[in-house]
């Protein structure tokens, strides 16, 4: 009885001990942390995708904490940086939101297939070994590698070959223009509607060159440079590319492409332009 | 007999154009010599369109420390100076030159007798090989001038001539220590003077025995060199794998073989050395090694550089039907080329068809943990890991497990049963964890 007594007893001494060290460190190395910081990241996406260029969703929490200027969750856009502002108590101006866009209609039929790769399924390590399976060497590969990088799986190959972009579900966090070797992917304004107007080509090699390789490839003929009456286009190194800024949608550009390089997307048919073709004939 | 310890393995030899003679090629009408043929920065165009070259003439000069010369190959007019495909699809600088004649610059010595001229000093014999535009004719091509002057502080012990070939199929090597011994012996007296060095050992694998004999018997009247026949293991005409072979020496992670003593030069260099002091001829051909199981007549033929490797092909009895992958350089660390018009360089030790049963990749499957990558990998790495790592872009991990001492060589994926693209990876995950290493120190 005695033995038990002891033993609870000096086990109870050295508990009430122990917490009293613990208790008194704690105190004494307690850490000041700014209670707006776990306010912050409850109402961030906490995907830890890093498009923001922070180390994770807390990372950029304590980021918009010191301060708010330029500081944009693509995943969450402006809903959530409207709620972060409103946590901070600051005004916050509104980003146009963003979307993944890959630059390139090289379908298996637009480019022919010049010779097959059969190395590690991998854009990666294809564009380390050649230029690629077409004739066009600055086009897309089709082996996934911005597939894999999503996480928001918004990006699949479709039955083309080529990368399709979910606009619902892309965040605009960048990862697939990063795994991109070729860098055909370009974050671009989504605009109204998810209308927007790019140039669906990246080719830098001279027209002719261009058109054996690919039948809707930039040709770098300058027409659409000369339509543009916004000065949104500019044509380099025998490449147009259109910018997204000072594009206002006018679609006159898509019409004068003379091999379909320019693309538009969801617009509506336009049926005015037809039926003003069918006249002339 | 001599190899080096880890790894290594014994592909099937395949040596198809062994003891074929070589053969001078037909002139080209239009050869495309690119500018950047080395390691390094690429030379800068010295010729417009319209001039009047001849063999042998400059037409892009080097820029910088390591970067290498480069000379016209035939005599005719500069067609035009343009980016154009390389064998792998590419763009690259080239300059393309209409052949009219064979006129060659008048300081070249062109009669074929075999000559030696020894008052030279080491760095005159650096310069004249740095004016040549030679540079490493094993594959690396690094320009061999900047490998004979070794950082200050470190001293050259041993000059180590790499004429192991062993590479399959490859046999130019072979066909030269054959037909140019003396020349041969001469160049590395030559590089032995340059690199101030008084001991050459010639690394020959004991699968050319009739080249080792040849050479051994000259060696015996020449002081300081030494024919060493080496077991078949591949890779051993890997610079550091010979190194151990032959003076039993590791070179460490990261360094240069000069921090064990020892400068290894090819054999054709040897030769290119010879003709650019004796012969004053600068490096505007090479012996290249035409070959496939399928092909008529594999052959060993002295070719300009900027020869398309078509005419090659035709030349030794046309492109076989079941052609279906052409490799530039040996079966193993050689690439598949997509663009045949593209032009022999320095570089190339041989053009290699192969039919779709020998050289279409397996389906890949699951790694089983055999190790057999393990046990043949000749830098002591874990190919398999490596992969994991890789795959999953954990670069930290994958530089503690030093995937910068790969040195390509495929072994690994040669041997391995699941048919798993492990070089492919591990040479994705070394380029991108040394580009991290140079970030860090660029940092620093």
């Amino acid at each position: 009885m005695n033995i038990m007594l002891i033993s609870v007893v000096v086990l109870g001494m050295i508990g009430i001990f122990s917490a009293a060290i613990l208790y008194f460190a704690a105190q004494k190395f307690k850490v000041e942390e700014d209670p707006r910081i776990d306010e912050i990241e409850a109402v961030l996406p906490g995907a830890n995708c890093g498009g923001c260029g922070f180390p994770g969703c807390r990372g950029f929490a304590d980021a918009c904490v010191a301060s708010l200027e330029g500081k944009l969750c693509p995943v969450g856009g402006n809903a959530v940086m409207e709620k972060v502002a409103t946590i901070l108590g600051v005004e916050v101006s509104l980003a146009d939101p963003m979307v993944a866009v890959v630059k390139c209609q090289g379908s298996c039929n637009n480019r022919k297939k010049t010779n097959s790769y059969d190395g590690a399924k991998s854009c990666a390590i294809a564009s380390m070994l050649y230029a690629g399976e077409t004739g066009c060497s600055f086009g897309c590969f089709g082996l996934g590698d911005c597939v894999e990088a999503c996480q928001f799986d918004a990006i699949k190959i479709g039955e083309d070959g080529l990368p399709i972009v979910d606009d619902e579900k892309c965040t605009a966090c960048g990862a697939c223009v990063k795994a991109c070797p070729k860098n055909v992917i370009e974050l671009r304004k989504k605009g109204p509607k998810s209308r927007r107007i790019y140039v669906g080509c990246i080719n830098k090699d001279k027209g002719a060159i261009t058109r054996k390789a690919c039948s809707v490839g930039c040709i770098g003929c300058m027409k659409c440079q000369k339509e543009c009456t916004f000065g949104a286009i500019t044509v380099e190194n025998n490449c147009a590319y259109i910018d997204f800024t000072k594009c206002r949608l006018c679609r006159k550009c898509v019409a004068v492409c003379p091999t379909k390089a320019i693309v538009e997307v969801n617009f509506p048919p336009r049926k005015v332009v037809v039926e003003q073709a069918e006249n002339k004939e | 007999m001599k190899t080096f310890k880890i790894g290594g393995i014994h592909p099937e030899e395949c040596k198809l154009s062994a003891g074929v003679a070589i053969e001078k090629m037909p002139l080209p009408t239009q050869v495309a010599i690119p500018v950047a043929q080395h390691i390094g920065a690429p030379a800068t165009v010295v010729v417009a369109k319209g001039d009047k070259v001849k063999v042998g003439t400059l037409i892009a000069q080097a820029s910088g420390f390591v970067s290498a010369n480069v000379h016209s190959s035939v005599s005719g007019v500069v067609a035009k100076v343009d980016n154009e495909l390389d064998a792998f699809g590419n763009r690259r600088q080239v300059v393309v030159i209409d052949v009219e004649g064979d006129e060659w610059e008048e300081a070249i010595d062109l009669k074929g007798d075999f000559k030696r001229t020894f008052n030279l000093t080491s760095e005159e014999i650096i310069e004249r090989i740095k004016n040549a535009g030679i540079v490493g004719l094993g594959g690396a091509t690094f320009p061999t001038h900047v490998k004979l002057m070794p950082p200050p502080g470190k001293v050259a012990e041993v000059l180590i001539i790499n004429a192991v070939e062993c590479e399959p199929y490859l046999t130019s090597d072979h066909v030269l220590m054959l037909e140019y011994a003396d020349e041969i012996l001469t160049g590395v007296q030559l590089l032995m003077r340059a690199a101030k060095v008084n001991r050459a050992i010639i690394g020959i694998e004991n699968n050319k025995k009739d080249a080792i004999a040849l050479l051994q018997e000259k060696v015996s009247k020449l002081i300081g060199i030494e024919v060493c026949p080496l077991k078949m293991k591949y890779p051993q005409g890997s610079e550091k794998q010979l190194i151990d072979a032959l003076i039993g020496r590791q070179v460490p992670s990261g360094a240069l073989p000069i921090e064990v003593g020892a400068i290894v030069q090819n054999v054709g260099t040897a030769f290119a050395v010879y003709e650019a002091i004796v012969k004053n001829k600068p490096l505007v051909d090479r012996i290249v090694t035409v070959t496939g199981k399928s092909l008529a007549t594999p052959k060993n033929v002295l070719a300009r550089i900027g020869t398309p490797m078509s005419a090659l092909i035709a030349y030794a009895g046309g492109m076989p039907d079941d052609t279906f992958k052409i490799i530039a350089g040996g079966p193993m660390m050689g690439r598949a080329i997509v663009n045949i018009e593209a032009p022999i360089q320095k570089g190339s030790s041989g053009v290699l068809l192969m039919s779709e049963r020998e050289s279409v990749r397996a389906e890949m499957d699951n790694c089983i943990r055999c190790g057999k990558c393990v046990s043949v990998c000749c830098m002591g790495l874990q190919p398999y890991l490596l992969m994991s790592l890789v795959e999953k872009k954990m670069w930290q991990e994958a530089e503690q497990e030093a995937v910068y001492d790969c040195l390509e060589c495929g072994s690994c994926s040669f041997t391995c049963p699941a048919h798993r693209p492990l070089l492919d990876y591990v040479r994705y995950g070394k380029a991108t964890v040394m580009k991290i290493m140079r970030e860090r120190s660029v940092k620093k």
